[in-house]
């Protein structure tokens, strides 16, 4: 046992007694640093007018926008916005099984290269953000909500293969087993066992991130790629606020409803 | 094996048995004994002495590093496949976690049973024939729990899981059955349940049963016969008629105490 | 031995009635949101070509663009600092106010939470449109957006860690009759403060990776530039700038995981 007074001048009980003012001057380092860099000259002078506009605006929204059977009205494009979700995250669904399976480690081994590169692969997707695919889509296919379905599939094979992956390598093995030991081969462990386990799960995390699609799906529109993004770029553009009202109107409602369905679902589901 | 051959001839033997994982640990070391058709045999020792293992050893879920474990005189070893499927068919294996489906009915999970029985595609699309429903029905009979015939499994209490786990094992119209800590994650009322039942099928339809225990009141209540293991070594074989408490008490001896 | 008669199965569970509805609801959404989204899985493979080019102009990274983008890559750490500091500063009152074992009014209690609510529903891009709008090109409305943005996110994590506390010190305080912000104070941040920072510092990382595409609108930082290279079709600086942002986004996340261990 050491005494305390030997304690006292050991070079840890130092550190230990100035670690606070140390950490004092890293956070204010960090923070001079970030406040320094950043420019907020340039302000615009009528940010006070167009603050008062826009409050104005979500006061006032333009109500008639909510239908007008021009097929561009807030009701078609919520809907087509909710299309371009729900398509995206379901053909994204099916896409991140093989690759779940690509990047599950499951059998223990040192160096396990299959589930390595998978999950490399898997980050190399995360890597894309959503807006850059849907411009690149939107190069291959033109304009319009099919560039969006294609960069929300493509995005969420990054999340789904991951969470997918993740409930493969953390399921309860214990059905294979029984399956296993009653004389089954692996094609009806799979069918009997895996695939009912796991099932929950997969369907859990599909409507957990087809929610984040929804919010995905409508600001894809501000770079062309369907939805109610668009008009809604547009009229920020054209200083249009009650139409801007409007639309982020629609679009918490169409959040609100979709988050509130999709949890009683996931409720039901576990 | 002239010896044995005097009794009745065995139905599973170990020979020389040994089992050492890939990390170094020895599992099971130099086991040998012979179980006679019929007999409900209780294992029991510490968790880690092996019990397991040895149990996992007879429908090959675990590999042996060497020696031989003979099924009706024919070594496990040798089987592959198909050949596999077919041993792992007649013996019947039930866990300490029931290992069910717990989403699916309990139909579903007893005629999952049947699966060596049946062609892949026709499992994956659920066509069992209605004979073989019957048969689960009738297995369910036997484990009592026929009113819970098309309930989810999982609304069904731990007791009620391991005997709907039992009849999933009757299905394959086992020989043996095997049960790995059946009543560990239960409470008193439901081991009773369950280990009668075992106890039943053992009596009445003459099958061996091999039950990994951690109770010695229990395994006394229940067996025939009562082997200890210790650290992967068989210390202790007495058949029920000279089981003494004192005697079995010195399997659950730690190393040091001995 | 005889058998008690069989029972029948449920008509519902006989006739599958809940695998097909199911099945035909998803068939007919996804029918539906087929034709909404006019998707046509031929005009992409008729297509493929050109993406091809784009890929491959994708993998030949225009490395020497680094030090263009290295000025804005700092801007977009920056602007993720001060962004998650506003949105966590203004996050505790109101994740006071809207945990229930601090705040007895369940209305109150109900109104805040539904103002959290909505804060989440929006996205972060649509937040910085309109604060481009408002404040006008630059960085200051990606601080805005990202402020508001981690306001919502943080709210609800620092009031579900209110709501684990162990009530006990605040029973012995407020039998001493101490004032409601002492006990706030002395019994309740020091049993947070913790976990709040180590939910700021997540936050943190996720705002890193928002706070890079946020300048494709406006906002400022690395987006900036991100927008300018898809504008000129110059995929190479495009994947220049996706590589930095991952090594930025890798590095943060490193430092983050590091001290919320720490922490923890």
């Amino acid at each position: 046992m050491q005494t305390t007074l030997s304690h006292e001048f050991s070079p840890r009980s130092l550190w230990q007694r100035w670690r606070w003012l140390i950490w004092l001057v890293v956070i204010i380092a960090i923070y001079s640093w970030a406040i320094g860099g950043l420019q907020f000259t340039g302000l615009q002078a009528s940010a006070k007018e167009v603050s008062k506009s826009i409050a104005n605006g979500l006061v006032h929204p333009d109500w008639a926008y909510v239908y007008n059977g021009s097929g561009e009205d807030l009701s078609t494009l919520t809907l087509q916005t909710l299309a371009i979700a729900f398509l995206g995250t379901i053909v994204s669904a099916f896409i991140s099984v093989p690759f779940a399976f690509w990047a599950a480690r499951t059998v223990h081994e040192r160096w396990h290269l299959r589930s390595g590169s998978g999950k490399v692969m898997l980050t190399l997707i995360r890597t894309f953000p959503e807006i850059v695919l849907a411009i690149m889509f939107i190069k291959a296919v033109g304009p319009g909500s099919y560039a969006g379905v294609l960069a929300i599939s493509i995005h969420s094979i990054g999340m789904l293969g991951k969470l997918f992956s993740e409930s493969l390598e953390n399921m309860d093995r214990g059905a294979e087993e029984a399956i296993t030991s009653a004389g089954g081969n692996h094609a009806q462990v799979f069918a009997l066992a895996t695939v009912p386990t796991i099932m929950p799960e997969f369907i859990s995390y599909t409507l957990y991130r087809f929610e984040i699609a929804v919010r995905s799906a409508s600001i894809l529109g501000m770079v062309g790629a369907g939805g109610i993004g668009t008009p809604m770029i547009f009229a920020i553009q054209t200083r249009n606020w009650p139409r801007v009202g409007i639309i982020l109107l629609g679009i918490v409602v169409m959040v609100l409803l979709i988050d509130t369905l999709s949890e009683q679902l996931r409720k039901k589901l576990i | 094996m002239q010896a044995t051959a005097s009794q009745s001839d065995p139905i599973i033997s170990f020979r020389h048995v040994n089992k050492i994982y890939n990390n170094g640990t020895v599992g099971l070391k130099d086991i040998n004994f012979d179980i006679p058709r019929g007999q409900f045999l209780v294992v029991v020792g510490l968790s880690g002495a092996g019990k397991s293992t040895l149990l996992r050893t007879i429908n090959r879920m675990h590999e042996i590093s060497s020696g031989e474990v003979l099924v009706d005189n024919e070594s496990v070893s040798a089987y592959k496949g198909k050949s596999l499927r077919q041993l792992r068919r007649k013996i019947g294996m039930i866990f300490q976690n029931f290992n069910l489906v717990k989403r699916s009915t309990v139909e579903k999970n007893v005629l999952s049973g049947l699966v060596s029985y049946y062609p892949t595609w026709k499992c994956v699309l659920g066509l069992f024939s209605a004979d073989d429903r019957k048969r689960a029905f009738q297995a369910l009979t036997r484990v009592s729990l026929t009113k819970k015939i098309f309930a989810r499994a999982d609304e069904l209490s731990g007791g009620q899981q391991q005997r709907v786990a039992i009849a999933r094992a009757l299905m394959q119209e086992p020989k043996i059955i095997l049960a790995d800590e059946p009543i560990a994650s239960l409470d008193p009322r439901t081991t009773k349940a369950v280990m009668d039942t075992l106890q039943r099928l053992n009596r009445e339809d003459g099958i061996t049963v091999i039950v990994n225990l951690h109770s010695v009141e229990l395994a006394q209540q229940y067996a025939d016969r009562i082997v200890g293991l210790r650290a992967g070594e068989l210390v202790y074989d007495e058949d029920i008629a000279n089981v003494t408490t004192e005697a079995l008490d010195h399997v659950y001896q730690t190393d040091s105490e001995v | 031995m005889s058998y008690p008669e069989m029972p029948q199965r449920p008509w519902s569970q006989r006739h599958h009635v809940r695998a097909i509805v199911w099945t035909l609801v998803l068939i007919i959404l996804l029918a539906l949101s087929s034709w909404a989204t006019g998707a046509d899985f031929g005009m992409f493979l008729a297509n493929l070509d050109q993406f091809t080019v784009l890929l491959v102009q994708m993998a030949h990274p225009a490395w020497d663009y680094l030090s263009v983008i290295i000025q804005p890559l700092y801007e977009t750490i920056q602007m993720a600092i001060l962004g998650t500091t506003i949105g966590a500063a203004f996050a505790i009152p109101f994740s006071i106010l809207a945990a229930h074992n601090l705040v007895s009014n369940k209305y109150l209690r109900g109104l805040i939470r539904f103002v959290l609510d909505l804060v989440r529903t929006l996205p972060d891009l649509l937040l910085a449109a309109i604060f481009v709008a408002v404040f006008g090109i630059g960085s200051t409305a990606g601080v805005v957006t990202l402020a508001i943005f981690s306001f919502g996110m943080v709210s609800k994590l620092f009031y579900e860690v209110i709501e684990t506390i162990d009530m006990g010190p605040l029973e012995a305080m407020k039998s001493v009759g101490a004032s409601k912000i002492t006990i706030i104070w002395y019994a309740v941040l020091p049993q947070v403060l913790n976990q709040f920072v180590s939910y700021f510092l997540y936050t943190l990382e996720i705002n890193v990776r928002a706070s890079t595409v946020l300048g494709y609108l406006g906002a400022g930082g690395i987006g900036v530039y991100l927008q300018r290279s898809l504008d000129q079709f110059n995929y190479s600086a495009t994947a220049m700038i996706i590589l930095a942002t991952l090594v930025v986004v890798m590095v943060i996340d490193g430092v983050s995981n590091h001290l919320r261990r720490v922490l923890l």
